[in-house]
């Protein structure tokens, strides 16, 4: 895998923070992507209108496509096992539900209005993911 | 279509975030999290950019009474660190290290075809699911993610 340009990151960076910026200027919500995916299909009881958060889940592989189309072809290596996908996507869905969110949610929205508990949900799955990660790779020598 | 239109452009912008930035690629994310690997610090330039907008907007927001195309803001209040919190993150992070997916790669990463994301997404949505009916007879918690 190629070293990504830092400059490219931070122009993906820049446009996912002007999403999450936007949809609380014009709908005064949280752009939280595992929240938006159990409000679209029916499980979370508040937050976005469905119609909303119908059109957020939509638009992530349309925007997507429009990168392939316009940027560059996507290259992507998913290299996991089908019992860690299924494990792993379990684990994704159970634990962002029960924690209120995710990488997005938590990790961007939250940090950037300071809120202690997206403080607090970072650092934990950023640190149990980065154990896990040593553990498959290094100590079990993966 | 107020309501669908500006919830589709806001996820065409961070899909296309996304995948600009190679964060749906969970060998770039594995390479992040691997601290004792071939490092990849590309995850931090993401997420210390969208910080910026992010911040930009929660400053200007203070200065609005309603949001543009809504009645109210809904930004959740709670400043409770419980275990719940806790517990979630633990558990997600787990998932994530396993495969390198989180949720906004898993569903923008549907557009490339590769039954792997799939099956993560499935799996994710029944992960979802699972949590639906083990707390449905419990209040119902404010989401943020």
């Amino acid at each position: 895998m190629e070293a990504l340009s830092p400059w490219v990151a931070i122009a993906g960076g820049l446009l996912i923070g002007t999403a999450a910026g936007l949809l609380l200027l014009l709908s005064g919500r949280i752009a939280g992507v595992s929240g938006m995916a159990a409000r679209a299909v029916g499980m979370a009881r508040d937050g976005a209108p469905r119609r909303q958060a119908v059109g957020f889940i939509l638009g992530l592989p349309l925007g997507a496509a429009l990168i392939a189309l316009l940027v560059r072809a996507h290259e992507v290596a998913v290299t996991s096992s089908l019992p860690l996908l299924i494990a792993g996507g379990l684990l994704v869905g159970f634990g962002t539900r029960l924690g209120n969110g995710c990488t997005s949610g938590h990790g961007v929205c939250g940090i950037a209005r300071l809120s202690p508990r997206s403080f607090a949900a970072t650092g934990v799955f950023m640190a149990s993911a980065a154990l896990t990660v040593f553990i498959i790779r290094h100590a079990l020598g993966g | 279509m107020r309501k669908f239109l500006p919830g589709l452009v806001v996820g065409v912008i961070f899909g296309a975030g996304l995948a600009l930035s190679d964060m749906f690629n969970p060998a770039r994310v594995l390479a992040f999290l691997d601290i004792a690997g071939a490092w990849d610090p590309t995850l931090a330039y993401v997420m210390g950019s969208a910080l910026i907008p992010s911040a930009i907007a929660y400053r200007i927001r203070q200065r609005m009474a309603r949001p543009l195309l809504a009645p109210g803001f809904a930004i959740p209040e709670n400043r409770q660190l419980d275990r719940p919190l806790l517990l979630g993150g633990a558990m997600f992070g787990i998932g994530w290290g396993l495969v390198g997916l989180c949720p906004g790669p898993a569903l923008a990463g549907l557009v490339l075809g590769t039954w792997q994301i799939w099956l993560f997404a499935a799996a994710m949505l029944a992960g979802m699911l699972l949590h639906h009916f083990v707390t449905q007879t419990r209040a119902p918690a404010h989401s943020l993610g």
